[in-house]
């Protein structure tokens, strides 16, 4: 797969420059206007929709030749599509890749935010499959770009509403809206919303890129990113009554994962790269009857 | 013991020569040559063109033959191949009423001047298997018949449409949005509402399959539009630019089409007398099934601009429009199979809370 030959012709990073300079005013404008959806003219890549062309044409606009690109999927380095992404890069720039949060200076996940804190000269891009947040409630374009114009958000709210009248509790437990610099209601695209919280005055550019409906959009370094919640039913995060069987955390997102046909049950760190981190430094930090919860 | 799943290239790599090995099946039997695929599954050929939005035979016969046939696979490298390609500049638009027909048939008149003209049609076979095809090796002989594929191309005939416009009967195909640039789905994201150029555009590029049933459902009554089939032309007509610096337009060579011109009923408002309306479709080559199902569709999708209720799927612009590509449908649908287990966790979480509340509040 990594013969140079098949991408000989092909342009650094893939992209032409005259598409990298319309997605690159497509982020300026983003960044101009935190939480705006800009359209821009995407492109057929040579991965699926869905596979993350959104994300990938924000990556190949923005990287250049010193980067160092971090990619996952799910919070993990070797998911099948992570290392395909990474794969891709590293064919069509010669850029270093690292599975180190704090050596990469881009970068590009699916589905998680990073355990580690980010820093300013870092930029992360999500790979968005629906950009729009009212799409469930409104399933025209032309509508939602009304409402979002005239800051007509109260459907939001009353959807969140009817989960408290009739389940006690908002139901939504990923893809959690959020409203950015106290204007526009954006999608996180599908982070759990325990990761919300990182959104919020992050040091980090966050770039999000939706490349089949052809959106980009942005929280700038330091922006407030609020989740949508009430004053009697505050937003809070998902908790864990166990600990990372691998390296003892409690403080990080957790996968459940069933070992046996008995339906036994362990958990990990989702992201591969903190339990790495944690187990190096303090190896069989788990004593065993936690890791048997 | 749990060990974290490593190894995912390694994977990759094997899934793809295994992918190889099956594109290539048997080695005993002999290899699919990309001429072949081209002269010989050339309807195959004319979709991959059209929805891949690429007039080269040779690439298209290559996609399928990549592809292992799988045509929307096909039309997807091509797309992605066609998307890195300079603009070097526009042609002029083409003129199909100075094609070099091939066939030529129109259901609204027993006659029309130029006559109707069968061409290479499936219309009139008897679909039997036909096994002397299996015969592999038999029909190396000459046929029987001398070839009546006649070189002597047809001389260019007026458009049934344009005799029907004359008198008056069928509205003028008016440019609605003078001025405008024409639209360029490929360049800048589609925006609603969408004008009559763009959605042309993207009907072109759509799934012929989508078209078939969307265009399938406006004859059984979910936005009837009354349609007779006025004139639908096959043949090649040529492709012209023109320089700056000359004062007359080059032919650069030329494309073979297919054009479908439906005649609609159309009742009238208070301002426009009863007349017939127009649905147009094109498709490259030999795509006739998807030339008409899309000249029903772009009918129906007037139904706004001719002050028709539209309460119809297929006459619901964004409806159709934003589910018309097959790359981005088949990616979308597909990518269900990538791992959501972060999501899937967090709703897990979810649910068993909310089991958990209810059980206690049931005790």
């Amino acid at each position: 797969m990594s013969e140079p030959s098949d991408t000989a012709g092909y342009n650094f990073a893939y992209l032409d420059e005259q598409t990298k300079r319309m997605i690159r005013r497509a982020i300026l404008k983003a960044v101009a206007i935190p939480g705006y959806q800009v359209p821009f003219g995407g492109r057929e890549m040579p991965m699926p929709h869905g596979w993350g062309t959104g994300g990938i044409q924000v990556t190949a606009s923005i990287i250049g030749r010193d980067d160092t690109l971090k990619v996952i999927d799910q919070g993990a380095d070797d998911t099948t599509n992570a290392v395909s992404i990474r794969s891709f890069f590293a064919k069509t720039t010669g850029v270093a890749t690292t599975a180190r949060t704090e050596e990469a200076s881009v970068i590009q996940t699916r589905h998680r935010f990073p355990e580690k804190p980010l820093r300013a000269d870092q930029i992360l891009v999500f790979q968005v499959p629906i950009p729009e947040p009212l799409r469930w409630l409104e399933p025209r374009e032309s509508e939602t770009r009304k409402m979002h114009a005239l800051g007509e958000y109260g459907i939001m709210h009353v959807r969140l509403y009817e989960d408290i009248a009739l389940l006690g509790r908002i139901a939504t437990a990923y893809d959690y809206p959020v409203r950015v610099n106290d204007r526009y209601i954006m999608r996180p695209s599908p982070i759990p919303k325990f990761d919300n919280p990182k959104l919020d005055n992050n040091p980090a550019l966050l770039l999000f890129g939706a490349g089949r409906e052809k959106r980009i959009y942005a929280v700038p370094p330091f922006t407030k990113v609020k989740s949508l919640d009430f004053d009697d039913h505050p937003f809070e995060v998902q908790t864990w009554d166990h600990a990372c069987t691998l390296c003892g955390a409690r403080d990080s997102f957790l996968d459940e994962i069933v070992t046996d046909d008995l339906g036994t049950r362990m958990y990990a760190c989702s992201d591969t790269d903190y339990c790495a981190d944690r187990r190096e430094a303090a190896p069989q930090t788990v004593d065993a009857s936690e890791a048997a919860e | 013991m749990y060990v974290a799943v490593k190894g995912g290239e390694r994977a990759i790599a094997a899934a793809h020569q295994l992918l190889a090995e099956e594109r290539r099946g048997d080695p005993a039997v002999p290899e699919l040559s990309i001429a072949q695929i081209e002269q010989q599954m050339s309807l195959a050929v004319d979709r991959v063109m059209s929805e891949g939005a690429l007039y080269d035979r040779d690439l298209a016969a290559l996609a399928i033959k990549q592809a292992r046939g799988d045509l929307v696979e096909a039309i997807f490298l091509i797309r992605a191949y066609r998307t890195t390609l300079p603009r070097l500049g526009y042609t002029l638009p083409i003129d199909t009423g100075r094609m070099a027909m091939r066939r030529r048939i129109s259901a609204t008149f027993k006659d029309v001047p130029g006559g109707q003209v069968l061409g290479p049609t499936f219309d009139y076979t008897h679909r039997l298997l036909d096994f002397t095809l299996a015969a592999e090796g038999a029909n190396v002989s000459p046929p029987q018949q001398p070839s009546i594929n006649n070189p002597a191309p047809i001389p260019p005939m007026p458009r049934v449409t344009d005799i029907l416009a004359a008198e008056g009967i069928l509205a003028p195909e008016v440019d609605i949005d003078a001025g405008d640039t024409i639209a360029d789905l490929t360049r800048e994201p589609l925006a609603f509402p969408a004008d009559r150029d763009a959605r042309l555009q993207a009907l072109a590029r759509a799934d012929e399959g989508f078209l078939l049933g969307l265009g399938y459902s406006t004859q059984r009554g979910y936005g009837r539009s009354h349609p007779f089939a006025g004139e639908i032309r096959m043949g090649a007509v040529s492709v012209e630019i023109q320089p700056e610096e000359l004062p007359f337009p080059i032919d650069i060579g030329e494309v073979e089409l297919t054009e479908c011109q439906m005649i609609n009923q159309f009742k009238g408002t208070a301002e426009t007398p009863p007349q017939f309306t127009r649905g147009y479709g094109l498709a490259f080559c030999q795509g006739e099934r998807k030339a008409m199902a899309m000249a029903l569709v772009d009918r129906s999708l007037r139904a706004a601009e001719l002050g028709e209720t539209a309460d119809s799927p297929a006459q619901d612009a964004e409806f159709v429009l934003c589910h018309c590509d097959n790359l981005e449908a088949s990616g979308f649908v597909q990518h269900l199979k990538l791992p959501h287990y972060v999501d899937f966790q967090a709703e897990l979480g979810t649910l068993r809370t909310l089991r958990a509340e209810r059980r206690e509040a049931a005790e």
